[in-house]
């Protein structure tokens, strides 16, 4: 062998270590604005890591849930970094499928993230998942319309005066309707909205033993609250009403208010998509002065599944994903409006950011108010504001979704809905085991 | 000698054949329609049908967006691959029940059928498990076996229905004449079922085209078909119902024009053997 021959294949040797080294990191994802503008932007994170390919599988949210939860719970390893919601992060660590993230490295600065939000994510003292953007709910409102009535909405109403507002606001004959609040059954449509308001209204899903509390006077309040003005002041169909078709009612300038998800705030302010989004202003979510608003708190995270071969990498990953400097890079390439919200305190604190966002100080507020361990007025043994971290919950909330939504559609009335609310409620905890 | 037909029954029953058309084809052509609208547009309400700023954006958005050719190609490679492995194992089987029945032969075609009432999601962990141990997960050849076992049941079923129509004596004559069983259903069952053949061909192929729940399931990034590609459109939260059309426009689009051009084919295959 000569000199010549021994070099080239030390080369080729070292070539096919370096490529054997390039490893591929498959990260299972949802479909919104803010992760579709991170797949275009992970160029910036690849050049500066060569030795990292990233390979992206989106998903509806509902499809990536079910094909993440098999993943996981049948370990197919087939992702190395998954989207998952606050929902999941506090049962599935508790399962162990999920690795504790502690080599975000030294400029992570995890002091930064929210404390409602970081509260959510953290087992034992150990940050399981990173928040990539956080929200909350509020109301939107529209301006010119309050003031044709006469009516100035505060800083944090109550539900009287929203109810109120709303009847007056009405206008059926112009297609004007005072209130969109959801109505679609499901653990993630009404049942949010519905156990989000619930805690304003002193109810609770379970007291402290897991009895269901559905045949207590909270909830037949609540419901029959939120039954009689969706009659009075609602769009007709409501009880088929998500996110989407609020949205699109929204937009179209046929709500007065609409209670939901903060993150739409940027959709209903953008003149591309609404026709009214220069009259939307901004309010907390309505209390009725029992101590408890009824704004929920949600996250989406990223997180690593146990037994990933990759787990350095995927940190890697995930700090650069959920760190400051992807905020500054977001800024630069697309405006500060378009930064993912809901995450960082130093965001909010950042002057250009608050005035790229009107809703920016509203958003902070509705987070800040609301509080996963202690949700409802009276104490709970679970933890989540519009959702109970237990596994039962998507099939519970669920089922107990379609009940409230028949008693808008009034298929049935709001004691028959609670009556059997409470039934199949504590038919499902005892057979899982809560109720001894 | 054909029925005096008046003309205005003639009438009534091209307008409501047109109806019933229109109605069915309707959502495609809305699918399609909203995928030269804007956002916005696509939401308006009223609606606007015609009228309206076409555009080509969201096909380009869609493009920059995702790699339509790979998850077009897979599905290319799925349906039909699962297709052809099962027409391979199901003309064999289907001779055997149409031209040589036992007593068990009915219980058998039942049996297999039986396979299809139990739904899907039921078998998923423990062929998640499988396919996760032999290292199929997320790969073509697991989707091309999956769909395979699923359509077997729907291609034998068809084929036998269409084999039962064939005179068993013209197959007794080739091996009276001595061919062997190969070359009795290569050179004499196969090209005498061929309409038969061929549209099951077509129909799998759409079955597996379409189907949406194993695809989605048991792939990731790498053999994710056109399935996956939707999915990746649709969201819960914000409306891109002009983009979501302009995908499902771009993944349908291609079924449709092989439909259109055979389907003379799959009319003649599906009616095959109802005259006497």
């Amino acid at each position: 062998m000569n000199l010549r021959t021994f070099l080239l294949g030390t080369c080729s040797a070292v070539a096919l270590a370096g490529l054997a080294q390039a490893e591929t990191l498959t990260i299972a994802t949802v479909n919104n604005g803010d992760m579709i503008r991170m797949q275009k932007l992970t160029e910036e994170f690849t050049s500066k890591n060569p030795d990292i390919e990233l390979e992206w599988v989106t998903l509806e949210e509902n499809v990536l849930r079910q094909r993440v939860t098999t993943d996981i719970a049948t370990k197919g390893g087939q992702y190395d970094i998954m989207t998952i919601g606050t929902y999941e992060v506090p049962i599935w660590a508790k399962q162990g499928w999920l690795l504790p993230l502690d080599k975000l490295g030294p400029d992570y600065d995890v002091d930064d993230l929210l404390p409602a939000i970081r509260s959510g994510l953290t087992i034992d003292d150990k940050l399981y998942a990173a928040p990539f953007y956080g929200e909350s709910s509020m109301v939107m409102y529209r301006k010119d319309l309050f003031e044709k009535a006469g009516l100035t909405m505060p800083e944090a109403p109550t539900w009287d005066f929203v109810a109120d507002a709303a009847r007056k606001i009405t206008d059926k004959n112009n297609e004007i309707y005072g209130i969109c609040l959801r109505g679609k059954a499901g653990w993630g449509e009404n049942m949010a909205f519905l156990t989000a308001t619930a805690n304003a209204f002193g109810a609770r899903w379970f007291d402290e033993n897991w009895k269901p509390q559905f045949d207590q006077p909270e909830w037949k309040n609540a419901l029959e609250f939120y039954v009689k003005l969706m009659n009075d002041a609602g769009p007709p169909g409501a009880s088929s009403n998500g996110f989407n078709e609020n949205l699109s009612l929204f937009q179209t300038g046929k709500c007065g208010m609409w209670i939901d998800a903060t993150v739409a705030a940027s959709f209903v302010t953008n003149p591309k998509e609404s026709t009214v989004a220069d009259k939307v202003g901004f309010a907390l979510a309505p209390d009725t002065g029992l101590g408890k608003r009824g704004n929920w708190l949600w996250a989406w995270n990223l997180a690593i599944p146990a037994g990933s071969q990759k787990a350095d990498a995927a940190q890697k990953f995930i700090a650069w994903a959920t760190g400051k400097d992807y905020l500054k890079l977001v800024a630069e390439k697309e405006g500060w409006a378009n930064v993912p919200p809901g995450t960082r305190t130093s965001l909010y604190e950042n002057p250009e950011y608050q005035k790229a966002a009107p809703f920016a100080k509203m958003t902070l507020d509705s987070i800040n108010a609301a509080d996963p361990k202690n949700p409802a007025v009276k104490p709970v043994p679970y933890v989540g504001v519009q959702f109970v971290a237990i596994p039962e919950f998507q099939g519970l909330g669920t089922a107990v979704g379609q009940v409230f939504s028949a008693a808008l559609a009034g298929q049935m009335s709001v004691d028959q809905a609670l009556a059997s609310a409470q039934q199949l409620t504590t038919r499902e905890m005892t057979k899982a085991g809560y109720i001894k | 000698m054909a029925r005096n037909v008046s003309t205005q029954r003639k009438l009534v029953t091209t307008v409501v054949a047109w109806a019933i058309g229109i109605l069915i084809f309707f959502p495609i052509l809305w699918t399609f329609l909203t995928s030269f609208k804007t956002e916005a547009q696509a939401i308006a309400s009223p609606p606007a049908f015609l009228f309206f700023d076409w555009t080509t954006e969201n096909y380009f958005e869609v493009q920059s967006r995702s790699n339509y050719f790979k998850h077009f190609m897979n599905s290319v490679v799925v349906s039909f691959g699962s297709t052809l492995l099962g027409l391979l194992i199901a003309i064999p089987s289907a001779w055997a029940m149409a031209f040589a029945p036992t007593k068990r032969t009915k219980d058998v075609l039942m049996w297999m059928l039986s396979t299809k009432m139990m739904p899907p999601v039921g078998v998923l962990v423990p062929m998640y498990l499988i396919f996760r141990n032999t290292g199929l997960l997320d790969t073509r050849t697991g989707l091309v076996m999956v769909l395979t076992l699923i359509n077997l049941p729907i291609i034998i079923w068809m084929l036998y229905t269409y084999f039962k129509e064939i005179p068993g004596e013209i197959l007794e004559a080739a091996r009276m004449d001595g061919a062997s069983l190969a070359k009795e259903i290569i050179y004499v069952l196969t090209p005498m079922a061929i309409p038969g053949i061929a549209s099951t061909l077509l129909l799998n192929i759409i079955l597996a085209w379409n189907e949406a729940f194993w695809t989605l399931n048991l792939s990731a990034a790498k053999a994710a078909p056109l399935t996956a590609f939707i999915a990746s459109y649709s969201s819960p939260e914000g409306l891109f119902y002009a983009k979501l059309s302009a995908a499902s426009t771009m993944a349908i689009a291609p079924i449709l024009i092989l439909g259109w051009f055979s389907q003379k084919q799959l009319v003649r295959g599906l009616t095959f053997g109802a005259v006497k």
